[in-house]
Order: structure tokens, then C-alpha cells, then sequence
């Protein structure tokens, strides 16, 4: 059993550090092959895209609205080449607005 | 010749809509993590480790419960496997001859948000644009969770909601405009966006809690990375970072 907070804590943290940096440490050269190229190419895009849908339906916590109006807003922004601050922001803002229109 | 003051700078400018982002999320989490029984500055040193949302909020979940060690380490391993892929995937965005210790401080930082600006990156990626996002990114994760755990019922769950989709639109701001380029690329992120909700509903319409967001996240991340990959195999000629590095001069 845990007895000890701080030694819990250092377990969880050694164990997401070595995760980490263990492929940046053992992968030190430019992989040739060309399909696990293209597999490490696509992963970003993969990985950050399933982690947004459906995530950002919760995300608010109030009201489902208001992260459908913030999508929409970040999609637009997003494909009109907004820079990221800029995105991020007018987000949170329209779930701002949003959330004080009264259903 | 992009200097290194200059790629920090960089890093700074694109970590602090993320600083933004995880000041809400580690709120959230202090405030969780106080009433599982952490001390506040047990909290802050939690998120100053960590720096990990999913992670934390799991292993301050079991700790509430009651846990053993070995069980908090599997569930981190769990949970946050999804790195190991992302830095694979950053492993070919260093330049063969990034030193280790660059490379041991760069991984401290890959969190799903850094991973997505340093993959956004074209070319090779400076260790220093990394330092730059983690240097603003890394406060902002550990004032929010101490702060959370301090006086998490003063601020109005309203305002702190609204912070929370800074993270996400980030990412639609980081996928979204290669996908307005590329027809493949759309397609591969409509294709996860779609796969995803749908593996969530499944899971939580089937009561599948053994298939946790950590394990969906990785299971979908690598078969819709295999099949595009063997489906649309990038060019050799796509290789951008050579070029940009004849022209770094390092």
C-alpha cells in the first residue's frame, strides 16, 4: 500500500519521464524505411484530432453549446491561417459568450 | 540562420496559449487533487513532475481510493504510452546530432500540447523552441494546480470552463490548416475525428471502462497511422527538414 505521498508521486513521474524520453534517447537516426516514415508522419495528425473529438463536447462542463459554438469558431479561424494564440482565444471567448445566453 | 534566442523566443510566443490552457486544466485538477488528501505543495510538485492532465487526474484518483505502487505505475504506463509514439514521431524532428542532454530535457516536455506545435514545426526542431514553450507551459501547469488546490471554490466553475477549450482549439488550430492543403491529410483527420466519437460512444454505451480514453486514444492513433501510412506513403522528396538545415548552417 501507499505509505508515502511524495514516493507516489515519484514513481508516476519516473514511469511518464521514461516514456518520454526513452524513443528520443534510443532513436537517434533518420529511419530509411519509408512506411514507418509515413506512420510517424501521420501520427500527429491522428493522435490530435482523436484527442479533440469528442473531448471538447466536455470540456466546458456547462453547457454542450457553448464547445459546439467554440469548435465552429476554431474551424473557421483555424482554416483562415489564424495563429494559434489567436484561435486559442477567440475559443475560450466564445464559450464565454455563449454561456451567458440563457436556455 | 535562426538563432537560439530566437527559436526560444518562438517557443515562448506558441507555449502561452498552452500556458493559458493548462493554468484551467491544473485548476481543475488541484482542486481534485485536495480532496483526495494532497497537500498543496504535494500538488504542485505532482503537476511540476508529471506534467500530464490524464495521468495526474488518474493517479490522484487512486490515491484517494487507496493504492499500491505497482498499480499506480501500470496506470501511467497506461495512460501515457501515447508519448511514447509521439516521441518516436519527434525522434526524426531532432537533428541527428542533438546532444543528450538536449534530448533528455526535450522529452521532460512532451506533452500532447508541445508535441503538437513542435510537430507543426517545418523542419528540424531546435531543442531551444522546446525550453521556450516548456519555460511558460510547465508554470502555468504547476501555478494552476497549486492555485487549484489553495482556493479552488473562490473562481467561478464558469470562467475556468471557458479556459478549458483553449487546449482543444489549439489542436484544430495546429491540424486544420495542413488539412485545408492537403486532400490526404483532410481526410485522415475527419477519418480519427469520426473513428473517435465513435469508439467513445461504443465504450460508454457498452460500459467498456477497462477501454479508457489513454487505451482509445493509442489503439486508434496506431491503426489510422498504419493504414494511412500503406495506403498514402509520404515522398522521399518530402523531406523539407534536409533542405532547411543546408540552410541553418549547423
Amino acid at each position: 500500500m501507499v505509505n508515502n505521498i511524495l514516493l507516489a508521486i515519484l514513481v508516476m513521474a519516473g514511469v511518464t519521464y521514461l516514456i518520454r524520453v526513452l524513443p528520443l534517447v534510443l532513436i537517434r537516426r533518420e529511419i530509411k524505411n519509408r512506411t514507418v516514415r509515413s506512420f510517424l508522419h501521420y501520427v500527429p495528425y491522428v493522435t490530435l484530432s482523436v484527442m479533440t473529438v469528442p473531448a471538447i463536447f466536455t470540456a466546458t462542463n456547462v453547457i454542450f453549446w457553448s464547445a459546439l459554438a467554440a469548435l465552429a469558431v476554431a474551424v473557421v479561424l483555424s482554416l483562415r491561417g489564424c495563429k494559434l494564440p489567436v484561435v486559442a482565444a477567440c475559443a475560450c471567448f466564445t464559450v464565454f459568450l455563449v454561456e451567458l445566453i440563457p436556455f | 540562420m535562426i538563432t537560439r534566442k530566437t527559436w526560444f523566443a518562438r517557443g515562448v510566443r506558441d507555449g502561452m496559449p498552452i500556458a493559458i490552457g493548462y493554468f484551467a486544466v491544473a485548476f481543475a485538477l488541484g482542486i481534485k487533487a485536495t480532496a483526495a488528501g494532497l497537500t498543496p505543495w504535494q500538488s504542485a510538485l505532482l503537476s511540476f513532475l508529471n506534467v500530464t492532465s490524464a495521468g495526474e487526474a488518474a493517479g490522484i484518483a487512486l490515491l484517494g481510493a487507496g493504492t499500491t505502487y505497482v498499480e499506480l505505475a501500470f496506470t501511467q504506463l497506461v495512460i501515457n504510452i501515447r508519448y511514447l509514439l509521439m516521441s518516436c514521431s519527434l525522434s526524426q524532428k531532432l537533428s541527428a546530432d542533438t546532444g543528450i542532454l538536449h534530448r533528455l530535457l526535450v522529452g521532460y516536455g512532451v506533452t500532447d500540447e508541445i508535441f503538437g506545435i513542435s510537430a507543426a514545426r517545418e523542419g528540424y526542431l531546435s531543442p531551444y523552441y522546446s525550453y521556450g514553450a516548456i519555460s511558460v507551459a510547465v508554470p502555468g501547469w504547476t501555478l494552476g494546480t497549486l492555485l487549484g488546490a489553495v482556493m479552488g471554490n473562490i473562481l467561478p466553475a464558469r470562467a475556468v470552463g471557458a479556459l478549458g477549450v483553449a487546449l482543444y482549439a489549439m489542436f484544430l488550430a495546429i491540424v486544420l490548416p495542413p488539412a485545408g492543403k492537403s486532400r490526404v491529410i483532410a481526410g485522415i483527420v475527419a477519418v480519427s475525428m469520426a473513428a473517435s466519437a465513435l469508439l467513445t460512444w461504443v465504450c460508454k454505451h457498452f460500459a467498456l471502462t477497462w477501454f479508457t480514453e489513454g487505451f482509445r486514444i493509442i489503439a486508434l492513433t496506431v491503426v489510422i497511422s498504419a493504414a494511412a501510412a500503406l495506403l498514402f506513403p509520404v515522398k522521399e522528396t518530402d523531406n523539407t527538414a534536409k533542405v532547411e538545415v543546408a540552410e541553418d548552417g549547423q
